[in-house]
């Protein structure tokens, strides 16, 4: 089970409290009319879906219902961080190569 | 064959106190190069290898395992195979896998134990009856066995079934009477005995870490044990679909998620065919050694650890103790997870890639054991003749970029 830091509620909660809102960080194109097949499909279908280091979007549903971010290990589940929508995370891939 | 099974032989064996029975294959050495490598020694991959040996008269082939045989989600799966899916195209493909699974323990000398035993997929809303009737008559027009019944009827099925629950009463169900189940393992090893009897080389604990790509063209793979040359690749992982792209500089539409399942220990014979439903994510059979084989949904985030979380493990036992009140005294015994490739449209790929020689079969999630017949046999055709089997032909990845998905949620769901 996980237990999540909710940087709006400043708490660690269950899991259950929670629903996955996807990978984080993807920008919605500015001119999606303009864009090739490619380029807007790549935008909706397509994935990092990373075995270890992921950034994504948890929605704090039955607590404050507001969305932020995470850096969550796919392999061993460890958290890294939680961070609000806007801020970049302090853990990134090319840190954790580097460290 | 050249150790055939037979009763007779079972009979023999048993004179001599079963001591004397062969590998049912090899463990060779691998070559340097082979016409084709198959990447995962799961199901889909095996099945792969044995028609393009059987079908294609391929034989110099390797299956590369990183593990051993069966032992991704082919090994952890609830085993239930139907194939009342919604769409033409999902319809026909599913279909084509039943008529394999039909003649499947003769073709391959081996005893998978399909059980013919029906599959009911219930309704609780009058919105999931809407969509049931739907995909029943859907089914129909493409020749696919499928009934509506109503909860009179499956009580007479199922006896110990509560349909009066306040919260989701059974309003009705569809029921497949040619669906049913298999035994996993056997399914692996069956294939994959008949793929080393027609000279297909089994390496298990081989694990690819890279792919040698020239000029566009797929050359060959990187493994713990060397470099392993080869013409063409046909790459079959489940869960780790996106891990193999990457090593090809491709990316897939999936994203990978534990789906767990458990097992109760063994009571005597209480319930004779497979009960799932979509709504409340819950799905039941009782195996023939008498345990009860029970399936949950996904974990919501994505995950490469096979185990799964325990809140989908309480909602899952929730809903079949609801379903099933006599269940509810029965232990449970082990509950373990798998890792499965989810599409956007809860379909599979089967698809060539823009790397010359170098194929995908993946996004079968949370349901792709009831295709390993037909998902084996297509590919091997798309592989052999480097052009899509026509039932193979709209799961190919431009389907993400033209938008012709195949929206399988209804049918496909969390339930398997
Ligand atoms: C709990 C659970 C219940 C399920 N229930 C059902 C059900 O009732 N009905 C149904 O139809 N489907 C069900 N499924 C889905 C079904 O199990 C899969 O769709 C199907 O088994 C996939 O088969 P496969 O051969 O493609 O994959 P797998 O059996 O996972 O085989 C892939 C293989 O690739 C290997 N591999 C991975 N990476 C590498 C590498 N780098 N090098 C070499 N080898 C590698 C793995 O070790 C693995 O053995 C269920 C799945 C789970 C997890
Ligand atoms: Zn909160």
């Amino acid at each position: 089970m996980l237990n999540i830091y909710c940087p709006h509620c400043g708490e660690h909660r269950s899991e259950e409290e929670f629903h996955y809102a996807g990978e984080a960080h993807i920008p919605r194109p500015e001119n999606p009319a303009e864009l090739s097949d490619e380029a807007w499909g790549d935008y909706l279908f397509f994935r990092r879906n990373p075995r270890g280091l992921h950034h994504e979007q948890w929605y704090h549903a039955t607590g404050c219902r507001r969305f932020f971010n995470v850096a969550r290990d796919t392999v061993t589940y460890e958290i890294h961080e939680s961070y609000p929508m806007g801020a970049r995370p302090s853990v990134s891939r090319d840190s954790e190569e580097a460290a | 064959m050249a150790n055939r099974y037979s009763g007779f032989g079972l009979f023999r064996h048993a004179l001599r106190y079963h001591e004397n029975w062969q590998r049912a294959w090899r463990n060779p050495t691998p070559k340097t190069h082979y016409d084709v490598i198959i990447i995962g020694g799961g199901g889909h991959g095996l099945a792969t290898a044995y028609y393009l040996a059987s079908q294609h008269g391929i034989t110099n082939i390797a299956v590369l395992e990183k593990g051993y045989l069966g032992g991704g989600n082919t090994g952890r799966n609830t085993t239930i195979v139907r194939s009342n899916y919604l769409w033409d195209e999902s319809g026909q493909l599913y279909e084509h896998a039943m008529k394999l699974w039909e003649g499947l323990s003769e073709e391959l000398n081996y005893n998978v134990m399909f059980s013919q035993r029906g599959v009911l997929n219930l309704g609780h809303t009058l919105q999931d009856m809407r969509n049931i009737e739907r995909r029943v008559q859907s089914n129909r027009l493409n020749g696919i066995d499928s009934h509506v019944v109503t909860p009179d009827e499956i009580k007479k099925i199922v006896p110990i079934i509560n349909i009066d629950n306040l919260r989701y009463p059974i309003m009705g169900s569809s029921w497949q009477p040619r669906a049913g189940v298999a035994r996993h393992d056997a399914v692996a090893w069956g294939y994959a005995r008949a793929a080393d009897a027609l000279g297909v080389d089994l390496l298990q604990e081989t694990a690819v870490t890279g792919m040698r790509i020239e000029g566009g063209t797929i050359r060959g793979v990187e493994t713990n044990r060397g470099f392993i040359g080869a013409d063409r690749v046909g790459c079959v992982v489940a869960g780790n679909s996106g891990v193999l792209a990457g090593m090809a500089g491709l990316r897939l539409p999936l994203e990978s998620h534990p789906l767990q399942a458990f097992v109760s220990e063994p009571l005597k014979p209480v319930l004779d065919t497979v009960v799932m439903s979509n709504h409340v994510h819950g799905y039941v059979n009782q195996s023939d050694k008498g345990d009860l084989v029970i399936g949950a949904g996904i974990d919501g985030y994505n995950g490469y650890g096979q185990r799964g979380s325990m809140p989908v493990i309480e909602h899952t036992a929730a809903a079949i103790c609801e379903m099933f009140p006599m269940f509810r005294r029965v232990r449970m015994n082990r509950q373990w997870g798998g890792i499965v490739d989810t599409c956007p449209d809860a379909c599979p790929i089967i698809s060539k890639t823009p790397v010359d020689g170098l194929y995908f079969n993946c996004g079968w999630g949370t349901g792709g054991f009831k295709a390993t017949p037909g998902s084996g046999h297509v590919f091997a055709s798309t592989i052999a003749n480097d052009s899509p089997h026509p039932l193979a032909a709209p799961f190919a990845l431009d389907r993400f970029y033209s938008g012709a998905l195949i929206d399988e949620h209804g049918a496909a769901g969390v339930a398997h």
